[in-house]
């Protein structure tokens, strides 16, 4: 074990770090969104809407983030359409074209734990807010979405945590987060162990802060 | 499309084979998986604070940190590491491992850290007087865990060990970065000596959603066959 080593390349993968949590808080607020959406359509009673939603979630969760990093980066180019529009702009960009596939991803993810959240609201809740003679748009909005985001926190921060592992595969698509510069140090040191050793510290060290900010936020908006 | 097709024009059969080595080291993987969850659950449920602490840093270290490091640490620092035992006992010369033996291991330690907690909460949420029941009855200690604790616990571990297998499949993936021939590297094979990356990606996808509504069909039928009289 070379432990100066160790120390040395700490900045450079701590300065990694921040492409890390662009990356990451990027695609988790697109993805919140994309997932509150896709939650509100499969509640729908619409049929259409409703299976459309479902294929959504299904392929995404059902493929490997990889997959759709690599068909949205290197398959979409292939199309005239996305080289010849504004569209070029985005989709030449490996960043961007990352942030695409790790927030659809994560949608699909956050829109399965959302709508679980509000098919298992208490009834009472919103036939109370109804008999106070609240509009079903303010129910929605105050009522509905608190409650829903409150029981799906702990599972929205597993969430957080398994797309923060995921950032991990920008690094294929030629990105420098911590994965990437961990293995160029490598191939300029051939010293695997340290440095993977030290990154994955880092990792670590995201995982528990993560952790620990979503117990903080499950017990400050518990319901007792 | 007849770049699908099988024989020496297409990457058809490539493509077959390719999906029958993902299934292999995915089915490897979960075996070494269980592996791992049969030495580190005893030691989660041991009252031992040492072994405790053992089995939550396995547990929480693998979860997380990214599969992807897990992966390159492996390739890369594992035949580094046999190398250094062999020169203990005089052997100096380079030592490749298998991308096959090194990517079922990596990934079969991450799907052990998950199936590890599957099977613990599993086991801790069977009813309490099973196990007192057992001791009153004086039974064996293999024949109690054979027989008793073991279907119960099967029974609440298959709907959560089959998101274990999904999660060990879609990790597969990741094993392309090693360079051993699966479904996700020959796409990138055959999407570079044919130019036509969104065909072979999508042609993936595809196969990885294939395996994953069968292998939900398969597990739909054990979990019935274990919840029979509930």
């Amino acid at each position: 074990m070379d432990l100066s080593l160790m120390v040395s390349s700490l900045p450079r993968l701590l300065s990694a770090a921040v492409i890390t949590l662009k990356l990451l808080s990027a695609s988790l607020i697109i993805g919140l969104f994309i997932g509150l959406l896709f939650a509100i359509l499969r509640l729908s009673k619409n049929f259409i809407i409703n299976r459309f939603a479902y294929a959504y979630s299904y392929v995404f969760r059902g493929t490997p983030l990889l997959v759709q990093i690599f068909i949205i980066y290197y398959g979409l180019g292939q199309i005239e359409y996305f080289r010849t529009t504004f569209l070029w702009v985005i989709f030449k960009e490996p960043y961007w074209c990352a942030i695409i596939a790790f927030a659809l991803n994560t949608g699909a993810y956050t829109s399965e734990i959302l709508r679980s959240a509000f098919q298992t609201i208490k009834p009472g809740i919103i036939e109370a807010g109804k008999s106070l003679g609240i509009s079903n748009k303010i129910i929605f909005y105050k009522i509905q979405i608190p409650v829903a985001i409150r029981q799906s926190l702990p599972a929205y921060g597993n969430e957080i945590i398994l797309m923060m592992k995921g950032t991990s595969l920008a690094s294929t698509v030629t990105l420098m987060d911590i994965t990437g510069v961990a293995k160029h140090i490598v191939s300029t040191t051939y010293k695997p162990l340290e440095i993977f050793i030290t990154a994955g510290g880092i990792y670590l060290f995201m995982t528990f802060l993560i952790h620990n900010l979503i117990k903080y936020l499950e017990k400050k908006y518990s319901f007792q | 499309m007849d770049l699908l097709t099988f024989g020496k024009t297409g990457w058809g059969d490539e493509l077959f084979y390719a999906t029958l080595m993902t299934i292999a080291v995915s089915i490897i993987a979960m075996l070494i998986g269980f592996l791992f969850s049969a030495i580190f659950t005893p030691l989660k449920l041991s009252n031992n604070k040492f072994l405790n602490l053992i089995a939550n840093s396995y547990t929480t270290v693998i979860r997380g940190v990214p599969e992807l490091l897990v992966i390159y640490l492996f390739f890369f620092g594992g035949s580094g590491a046999i190398m250094y035992v062999a020169s203990i006992f005089g052997y100096y010369e380079y030592i490749e491992i298998n991308a096959f033996i090194t990517g079922s291991v990596a990934i079969g330690i991450i799907s052990g850290a998950y199936s590890t907690e599957v099977f613990r909460g599993a086991i801790q949420s069977i009813d309490k007087g099973q196990f007192e029941a057992c001791k009153v009855l004086g039974l064996k200690r293999y024949i109690y865990f054979l027989k008793v604790i073991m279907p119960q616990m099967l029974r609440l571990a298959i709907p959560n060990l089959s998101n274990v297998w999904q999660i060990t499949l879609k990790d597969t993936s990741l094993i392309s970065v090693t360079g051993l021939v699966e479904i996700m590297r020959q796409s990138y094979i055959a999407a570079g000596s044919t130019r036509d990356p969104l065909l072979f990606y999508s042609f993936a996808a595809v196969l990885y959603l294939m395996l994953t509504f069968l292998s939900m069909k398969l597990i739909n039928r054990l979990e019935l066959k274990y919840s029979r009289g509930f």
